[in-house]
């Protein structure tokens, strides 16, 4: 498994601003995300409601609505997808870059067989490959996913959620891109499922070499099988560094109540002491001065309300968006790759 | 020991699936919930807690068995039933979904009062609503479930079970819709409940986390049947039953134990496998055992566990 | 409640149910303005009221021995004349007159006809789709039976054995149009069945009534009360035809009578087209004022837009 430093950032987000445009104004989704992922690493971005992930990376394809803005550069192995031609994105969807989306909603179309929806996009690209080809891809992609070829005939609604979301994951791998993007991929399943799906999934990464963003409120997710971690909120980036540093010992209070929230079984400080937050996670837009956070900060101080509040490097490799981060002691030890 | 708030006895749900097939949703439980205690009830979709939840409030017809409240075996007739109803409530995943979006939040509340007909309807819905912390309660009678935040209605929804005076509260999830940061408020919540108010809770969950947050004492179910029962601590610290031992294995960031992924699909209830029913997918089983267990394992029906009695697990490999 | 602040007159703190109900006005008023808007449906409305007044004022414009046969002082089969706007019939008399009264029978005979029909389909579209299992599958099966009953055979027979009246008329109709509105209410009934707010009801104690009254009725009724405005129209449709066969009661004037007398007296053949044109022309203005009424309100009464 190596980090590739030389075949330069497989995805770049520089200053991205995204805002809705609707009948009540501009609403402000992402406002100034920079991040880099590293070829053949992996980046987990983590944030709940209105914090502006699935905005920011519906814009990895160029899938974000009309009625968003989008200023920056998204850059996918060193091109922006925002400024090229309709010819070249096209080639790049699902060739160079895919997204699993959330299986259990959208993504699967309750009418056609597995194996034809999976075997769609191979069409679209490959158009000069045979029947038999594209058959035999799609059963060599069920295999990779764990499920026996002959589920290519079965409809989705006699797939068990798992099931569907293995499935998505093959169909993301069907044209053999570089980068995949899983938006929340196992948000709606058990925790056993959820095991089997991000074994599946960190698997293909590594067998493959590809990179990958994984998406997810659960933090703890993240630092079993990411690299790197981001935490958004509010449409900003308030921290990143390695994800399992971000997790046990993050450096900003909103990181670290989101880590309270999934509580270290065995650990008897989380016995009858349930952590969370008050309030709720503002709607995009609705934050005022200063610090976006700063409402809900349970160690806010009186000058957070105020003024700009750049991602600023706390430790090597790590920042924080907090102008009283909890700075970890001395260079972590290397953690290992997972 | 004391008379249990809720008590399920060797309860059975089944549910015809075609013309010869039906599935044992609930194929035997013993399962107690003592006064002031909180119960965790985990389990993987399709183990049939869910059922099991709804058959303990009278809301699903049971097959055999006895449910039993404070020592009475409850009710089947429709007024016994309705005064039930005020004694245990029901707390479900979806806030937005249960909460009628054309009734307000006064009328969402006030609703079990109506049902019931109980006097001072105004007053008592402004206490349920401060107990759940939406103050000042004024503030929030006339706001509809579409202008609030998911933690928020779901608040409306406790008060709204608090409001008839229960003494039992089964939750079928009821953080696992809401935002991560907005889960511990609830959580806080539900403790507090117990603490003031003696409450006795059932939390039906596939997430082990709240278990940990919140219970006292913690089921585990597999397939219609509870496979292990003890405290909290000794179940999560030192599991006992290899499907716990896997559920706990594959929690994220749990380094204590090799994850162990469990292969296949959570089983059908239609289709129970004979003998020990985790048999199929044990991994201690495909390990190997001697050949004295491992028939037992295939071939020998587990008897239900014994009801807070300790920390009891039903496997025949443990020693 | 109330408060009192020193130096100021008592302050009553609306109590819950004041704010319910100005609750309910806000939503009421926001309804009619978001239906103001939509253009159709207020030229549907304006159309309709104008026949409405018309036909409350039919005894004031036309006393009743204008449109008796045997007090009619016209020229018969005469094209319109200052006297006469819309000419005369074979018997004389003014036909505005005979539109005039027509036009209260059609729209009596057409909203007692739905208002039948809406009570009935209505009442067996809750019961069909709250209520699984055996008794909803029976229910179910009954409204089918009655959708298949043909309109104009049924309407036929009756005439035959009970006489030619408009009472028959309303109860063809009637009959024959209710398990349209059933179905209707029967699939939002089914897709509003699952949802956890009726388990919840069911766990805090409440019975069938209870739900059906006050949980299913409500989501059920703008979808209900925009079809009913269509169906009048139909109902307004099927009586003119009715009538226009002969089915109806011959003394009165309704505007498919007038179209049968037009029929039968061989207005057509001899180009009396103020006999035949004017009473379809208003059958056909009432039913699209309905219709646009209707649509305007479905618009409304889309969930979608309430976010329920």
């Amino acid at each position: 498994m190596s980090h590739d430093g030389l075949r330069g950032p497989a995805l770049e987000f520089r200053d991205v601003h995204i805002t809705y445009r609707t009948r009540d104004g501009d609403v402000p989704a992402v406002r100034g995300v920079n991040l880099t992922v590293d070829a053949g690493s992996s980046l987990g971005i983590a944030g709940e409601s209105g914090s502006g992930k699935s905005t920011l990376i519906s814009t990895v394809l160029r899938l974000q609505p009309k009625t968003a803005k989008v200023t920056g550069e998204v850059l996918v192995d060193g091109e922006d997808v925002l400024g090229m031609s309709f010819k070249r994105l096209r080639a790049l969807r699902w060739a160079q870059a895919s997204i699993v989306f959330q299986g259990a909603l959208h993504g699967l179309n309750p009418l056609q067989r597995i194996g034809e929806q999976i075997a769609e996009p191979i069409g679209v690209h490959e158009p000069k490959s045979t029947g038999g080809d594209v058959d035999r891809r799609v059963g060599e992609l069920l295999e990779q996913v764990g499920l026996p070829p002959a589920r290519a005939r079965s409809y989705p609604h006699q797939l068990s959620g798992g099931q569907r979301q293995r499935i998505m994951i093959a169909m993301a791998l069907a044209c053999r891109p570089r980068l995949i993007v899983a938006d929340e991929p196992t948000t709606a399943l058990d925790v056993m499922v959820q095991a089997q799906v991000l074994k599946v999934l960190t698997d293909l990464v590594d067998e493959l070499d590809l990179t990958l963003v994984l998406i997810s409120h659960d933090l703890s997710v993240l630092a079993d099988v990411c690299h790197r971690a981001a935490v958004m909120y509010a449409g900003e980036v308030v921290e990143s560094g390695p994800a399992s540093e971000v997790f046990e010992a993050s450096a900003h209070p909103y990181s670290r109540a989101l880590a309270g929230a999934f509580p270290r079984i065995g650990d008897t400080s989380f016995r009858y002491a349930p952590s969370g937050l008050p309030g709720d996670p503002p709607f995009p837009g609705d934050v005022g001065q200063g610090c976006a956070f700063a409402p809900r900060c349970p160690v806010v101080h009186d000058d957070c309300t105020s003024g700009e509040l750049p991602l600023v490097e706390v430790a090597p490799g790590r920042q924080s968006a907090c102008r009283y981060p909890i700075i970890p002691p001395g260079p972590q030890p290397d953690r290992g790759t997972p | 020991m004391t008379t249990p708030a809720l008590e399920a006895r060797d309860l059975a749900v089944s549910f015809h699936t075609g013309r010869r097939t039906s599935a044992r949703a609930v194929d035997g439980v013993n399962l107690t919930v003592l006064p002031g205690q909180i119960v965790a009830l985990v389990g993987e979709s399709g183990c049939g807690k869910s059922t099991l939840a709804r058959a303990l409030l009278g809301l699903q017809p049971t097959e055999s068995g006895e449910v039993v409240v404070d020592g009475e075996i409850l009710p089947t007739s429709r007024s016994g039933l309705k005064a039930y109803r005020r004694r245990a409530q029901l707390i479900l995943q979806d806030p937005m979904g249960s909460l009628n979006p054309r009734m307000s939040v006064y009328e969402s509340v006030a609703e079990g009062l109506r049902v019931h007909g109980v006097e001072g309807e105004e007053q008592r819905v402004a206490d349920a609503l401060s107990r759940v912390g939406l103050r000042p309660p004024e503030r929030f009678f006339a706001r509809y479930p579409h202008e609030l935040s998911g933690g928020q209605r779901q608040r409306v929804v406790i008060a709204g079970a608090l409001v008839l005076e229960p003494e039992i509260l089964i939750a079928d999830e009821p953080v696992s819709s809401l935002d991560a940061s907005v889960r511990g408020e609830i959580l806080a919540l539900l403790l507090r409940l117990r603490d003031e108010l003696g409450l006795s809770i059932l939390v039906v969950t596939h997430d082990l986390g709240l278990a940990w947050n919140v219970a006292d004492r913690i089921a585990v179910m597999y397939l219609g049947r509870i496979i292990e029962e003890g405290r909290t601590e000794d179940v999560l610290s030192r599991p006992k039953h290899p499907y716990t031992r896997a559920l706990l294995s594959v929690v994220p960031e749990m380094d204590r134990i090799e994850p162990i992924v469990l292969v296949g699909e959570p089983p059908d209830p239609t289709r129970i496998p004979p003998g020990c029913r985790f048999h199929p997918r044990c991994p201690v089983l495909q390990q190997g055992l001697p050949d004295e267990i491992s028939s037992r394992c295939r071939g020998q029906a587990l008897p239900l566990l014994p009801v807070q009695g300790g920390h009891a697990a039903a496997c025949y490999a443990i020693p | 409640m109330t408060m009192t602040r020193p130096g100021m007159d008592p302050v009553r703190t609306p109590t819950a149910k004041q704010v319910t109900r100005a609750r309910r006005r806000a939503s009421r008023s926001r309804s009619w303005r978001s239906f103001r808007s939509n253009r159709s449906g207020m030229v549907g409305l304006v159309v309709l009221l104008a026949f409405v007044v018309v036909a409350i004022l039919a005894p004031v414009l036309f006393p009743p021995s204008t449109i008796s046969v045997t007090q009619a002082t016209g020229e018969p089969m005469s094209p319109p004349t200052a006297g006469f706007p819309l000419g005369t019939d074979e018997s004389g008399r003014s036909i505005l007159a005979l539109i005039v009264w027509g036009a209260r029978i059609s729209l009596v005979v057409g909203l007692a006809a739905t208002v039948m029909s809406m009570l009935i389909g209505t009442v067996m579209g809750i019961m069909s789709g709250y209520f699984g299992g055996g008794l909803g599958l029976v229910l179910n099966r009954f409204t089918d039976w009655f959708l298949v009953i043909p309109f104009l055979p049924l309407a036929i027979v009756l005439a035959t054995v009970l006489g030619a009246s408009l009472i028959n008329i309303i109860v063809v109709i009637g009959i024959t149009s209710w398990p349209g509105t059933a179905r209707l209410v029967r699939s939002q009934t089914l897709s509003i069945g699952g949802r956890p707010y009726l388990e919840r009801a069911r766990a805090l104690g409440a019975g069938n009534i209870h739900l059906m009254r006050r949980h299913i009725l409500p989501n059920v009724m703008p979808l209900v009360l925009a079809n009913t405005t269509l169906m009048v129209a139909l109902a307004i449709l099927s009586e003119t035809t009715l009538s226009f066969l002969g089915l109806g009661d011959p003394l009165s004037p309704s505007w498919g009578s007038i179209l049968d007398g037009a029929f039968t007296s061989g207005a057509m053949t001899v180009g009396a087209w103020w006999y035949v044109l004017p009473p379809g022309l208003c059958v056909v203005a009432v039913v699209l004022a309905f219709t646009l009424i209707g649509r305007a309100l479905e618009d409304i009464a889309d969930p979608r837009r309430q976010g329920a």
